[in-house]
């Protein structure tokens, strides 16, 4: 029983040390619908893996037995219709299976009814703007200079000595925890895809267009991405940090920002 | 010589579907246009004039909300006098906008507009607007701009907000801007 | 009816072509003016296999950049030129020219016809190839550097592009245009030129695979020129496609380029099932397990890949009706192409299987293209894609495709036929290391990249955060490592004609009229139509 204990814990440890040196697969984020698409990614995944340990397993045992150099002998059959017909039908009804809950996270992706508040987000080469609306707070948001001095080609600065290497900005994102946050997103320039994967969220901005997207947590913390749509040479440098805060704290932040201008 | 007349009869066809699915390409221009316009397809609205049919639906309330944004190489000042409008499907409504050429210069200049979410595109029609063709502005001129919609009351129940941005552009300075 | 061809092939060409002489010409001009399908099979093998080191030389340069957090040796500008050339000339140059040698080469020989049916377009359409590189390449040394917005050339990123701009336009043209030659020939050829009792359905599967590819390349080449034509214009006459200041639209150019860019993705696949659909029936000594539904299934692949195009598109903002299209259609592609991964298994069941370096290639090729169409399947559920949209998750799902894939199953038919073209068997075990070496570093390369993506490493960047070091590290070793792999392919293939001499069958009777000419294959085959027989494969 103790042994049992102690076995467990040195597996969760192993698995922490593993899960903050090496992620290994896609975060479970902190919305509803983060956790969602994980879930959905996992499902096909299992039967990703269901389907491959079936047929490499024919394939393996094949390429073991019936190999010339154990004598053999090929056979002559060229087709089955029965097999056929099998092989056709299974896919289909795993699709099937797949698709039925992705189209229900789908529809619920899209509700974006009764936001809390809402913020334009205005993507630039190589920054991005954000615009609370109903409301004045309005500023640019690029690469913390720290990231900026240790980025460049041939800089002494050691990537590993800096805090949040490219994944820092100057000015983040600023949201109440439990609040609906609806983002629309349009482009100054070329396209670029504003990418927070904590929050589920991937969304292009492009000129001309104004894009949606929401997402409401409940977990406070500091939420990091990246710029996902090629926009130029500096498509690398244009990270995203939203920091969820309580919302005492964010009514705090407000002020402060109102104050300040 | 039945291969020789084989061979060039079949080059023949082709290269007839060569030329065709060339200009097959440049066919999904309008057609691009015509299905966005069906489908609100990257937040397209209707750009004609349509006739109120339906019977107003003043039970339910969607908020309309108005986005501007000027591109940083139009030197102006477009915004919207009201943030945010409540309105009721079927039932037509004003908003004015009002631009502002900052240059000391005439300039023509573009008001693109894009509904979201996407869904409600195809649901929101307008029936007069300043985008409908571009904006011509002496030196210094400030104006009103008018739109009239309407929402069809057809909007899916999902819906409750709809976000209308404008995207104002200088027309001429784009092409010399992006080379930049 | 045999004298009916050559009469025309020779009133196409110049009264004084070698065609009608029974020994090729000498030197250059051999080469030049080449209307032999199989000195310009040679020659778009060659210039593949440059291609390949010219775009893996880039590859190399990335992952150099890539196997440390900072930036040590190249600029962010030079980079994205990097990432933009590698993708354009693998894509364009290395797999495609690779898969239209294959063709020329073995395409007459197993239908039994004496050349291609238009061997001066054939030259032609070589010819092109080495100027569009040549264009395309020199825009590295203009000033702004080379295309750096991306393969998929989206506005209006793309628009950036400084002096290069129209080079990339006009060399994308004449690429297209070579596609478009090449895949007339090929048509004409496979529908005129069979010999008289193979009917349709008793055509070889890399024949059948190689005519579906090109019926795709005409449906969908044209498309991608006048997509590139429109941002010539948009750049420089004035009319606005995809600038929203003008009320273009720039989200329709990704429609118009994925269109194109789909079929593409299966244009560069498709003959790959071909290949290994000859090689596995060889090698397990039985025949190709359900050659129909082979056909209907690669037809089928076909068809939907028209209608698919928008699952690169799920962030661009669609309304759900549209998303939930795509989706589903993306997912129905999983079904033939299980089909096809059945067959090929059944195949294998209760054969007599030895793995010579051929084979060895296929089934690698089988495995691992399984996986990146596993990738696929998960890259077709909308809400994952999102999160997966842009990142090396995708990376790794179609490098699994194409480099395990379709690369894969280029080596493996340049083994398989190798001896046929040079008469000579080539170093069996260095073909074997090359075959374990590659695919150990293979995998090494791009399977670290599905968790980089997955923890959330955007691709196309220069340099990134120190938590994704581990994985890009390994990658980088894998890639080099897969660099010098292809060294001794081409040791391999410049000493194989020291090997021992083969017969005309060069394998344990394998199935295909390519095999009943003599081993080196002479200038001139099939001049007289070949009648078919059970002992060749077709029953």
């Amino acid at each position: 029983m103790i042994r049992n204990l102690l076995l467990g814990f040195s597996v969760l440890a192993l698995a922490d040390t593993a899960e903050a040196d090496w992620a290994l697969n896609m975060p479970k984020g902190v919305t509803e619908l983060s956790l969602e698409t994980y879930n959905l990614h996992m499902m096909v995944f299992w039967w990703c893996v269901a389907i491959g340990v079936a047929v490499f397993t024919v394939m393996i045992i094949s390429l073991f037995r019936h190999r010339k150099s154990k004598g053999a002998q090929a056979a002559t059959f060229s087709h089955s219709t029965t097999a056929e017909v099998i092989w056709t039908t299974i896919p289909v009804v795993i699709l099937v299976l797949m698709a039925v809950p992705t189209a229900e996270t789908m529809v619920r992706m899209e509700d974006s009814r009764n936001p809390d508040m809402t913020i334009v987000v205005t993507a630039h080469q190589w920054k991005w703007h954000y615009k609370y609306q109903d409301s004045n707070i309005e500023y640019y948001s690029s690469l913390a200079r720290s990231s900026v001095e240790a980025r460049r080609k041939g800089t002494d600065i050691d990537p590993y000595s800096v805090e949040n290497y490219l994944l820092d900005v100057d000015n983040p994102v600023v949201v109440p925890s439990g609040a609906k946050i609806r983002l629309l997103f349009t482009s100054n320039d070329v396209i670029h895809a504003w990418w927070v994967k904590d929050l589920s969220i991937k969304k292009d901005a492009i000129p001309g267009i104004v894009n949606e997207a929401w997402f409401k947590t409940e977990q406070v913390g500091t939420y990091r991405g990246q710029c996902a749509e090629l926009c130029g040479k500096d498509h690398g440098y244009m990270p995203i940090v939203v920091e969820v805060v309580e919302p005492e704290a964010y009514q705090a932040w407000v002020n402060s920002h109102d104050a300040g201008h | 010589m039945p291969e020789k007349n084989a061979h060039r009869s079949l080059v023949g066809q082709l290269l007839i579907l060569t030329v065709a699915m060339f200009g097959f390409g440049f066919l999904l221009v309008p057609l691009y246009d015509v299905f966005c316009e069906i489908t609100g397809f990257g937040g397209r609205t209707n750009p004609e004039a349509a006739v109120v049919a339906e019977a107003p639906d003043l039970t339910r309330e969607v908020r309309i909300e108005f986005v501007t944004t000027v591109n940083s190489y139009a030197q102006f000042e477009f915004a919207a006098n009201a943030d945010s409008m409540t309105v009721s499907p079927g039932k037509m409504y004003y908003a004015t906008f009002t631009a502002k050429n900052l240059a000391g210069e005439h300039k023509i200049a573009q008001a693109v507009p894009s509904v979201a979410p996407s869904g409600a595109a195809e649901h929101f029609t307008k029936i007069e607007c300043f985008c409908f063709t571009s904006q011509e502005f002496a030196a210094s001129e400030e104006r009103a701009m008018p739109l009239q919609f309407i929402v069809n009351p057809e909007l899916p129940d999902y819906i409750d907000t709809i976000t209308l941005q404008y995207t104002f552009f200088d027309t001429a300075p784009v092409a010399a801007v992006l080379e930049n | 009816m045999t004298r009916g061809i050559k009469k025309m092939t020779t009133e196409v060409m110049d009264a004084h072509d070698m065609h009608d002489d029974h020994s090729p010409a000498k030197g250059i001009k051999r080469w030049l003016f080449s209307t032999s399908h199989k000195d310009i099979g040679t020659m778009y093998l060659v210039l593949s296999l440059i291609m390949f080191f010219v775009g893996g030389a880039m590859a190399m340069i990335i992952r150099s950049e890539l196997a440390i957090p900072g930036l040590q040796f190249v600029h962010p500008e030079f980079f994205n030129q990097m990432t933009t050339m590698h993708a354009l000339i693998m894509v364009f140059g290395a797999v495609m020219p690779a898969f239209v040698g294959l063709a020329n080469w073995m395409i007459p020989l197993m239908i039994g016809a004496p050349d291609m049916a238009l061997p001066r377009m054939n030259n032609w359409s070589f010819w092109i190839l080495p100027v569009a590189f040549g264009l395309l390449a020199s825009t590295l040394f203009m000033p702004g550097g080379a295309p750096a917005g991306g393969w998929t050339m989206y506005p209006p990123l793309v628009l950036q592009t400084g002096d290069a701009f129209p080079f990339l336009i006009f060399s994308v043209h004449l690429l297209g245009l070579s596609s478009i030659m090449g895949a007339i020939n090929i048509i004409v050829t496979v529908i005129n030129m069979r010999a008289p009792d193979m009917s349709l359905l008793k055509m070889p599967m890399f024949v059948w695979t190689w005519l579906i590819t090109a019926y795709l390349l005409i449906a969908v080449m044209p498309v991608f020129a006048g997509a590139v034509t429109m941002l010539l214009t948009d750049q420089f006459f004035g009319t606005s496609f995809f600038l929203a200041a003008g009320g273009g639209d720039p989200v329709m150019f990704q429609h118009i380029f994925w269109f194109f860019g789909h079929p593409e993705v299966y244009i560069m696949i498709l003959p790959a099932f071909g290949v290994v659909s000859e090689i596995i029936p060889t090698f397990s000594r039985k025949p190709l397990f359900g050659h129909d539904s082979m056909v209907y299934a690669a037809s089928c692949i076909a068809f939907l890949s028209f209608i698919v195009w928008a699952h690169h598109m799920f962030t661009v903002g669609m309304p759900l009706t549209s998303q939930l299209f795509f989706m589903f259609a993306t997912m129905l592609i999983a079904v033939p192409t299980g089909v096809k991964i059945f067959n090929w298994v059944a195949t294998m069941w209760r054969g007599s299987m030895t793995f010579e370096t051929p084979m060895l290639f296929s089934l690698a090729f089988v495995f691992l293209f399984t996986i990146g169409g596993f990738s696929g399947l998960m890259l077709a559920i909308a809400p994952a894609d999102i999160q997966y949209q842009d990142t090396y998750f995708v990376v790794a799902h179609f490098h699994y495709t194409l480099v395990p894939g379709s690369v894969f199953a280029i080596m493996a038919g340049t083994y398989y036929w190798l001896p046929k073209w040079t008469g000579h068997m080539y170093n069996e075990t260095l073909g074997k290391v090359h075959f374990w070496t590659s695919t150990f570093f293979v995998n090494l390369t791009f399977f670290p990249m599905h968790f980089l993506g997955l923890a959330g490493m955007p691709r196309r960047i220069p340099d990134y955060s120190t938590q994704f070091a581990d994985f890009n590290t390994m990658a980088s070793v894998g890639a080099i490592g897969f660099g010098v792999s292809q060294l001794l392919f081409v040791w391999v293939l410049l000493t194989s004609k020291k090997g021992t001499k083969v017969t005309a069958e060069v394998w344990d009777k394998p199935p295909g009229l390519e095999w009943t000419v003599p081993s080196p294959a002479p200038y001139h085959t099939f001049e007289t139509p070949p009648k078919l027989s059970d002992a060749d494969g077709f029953h």
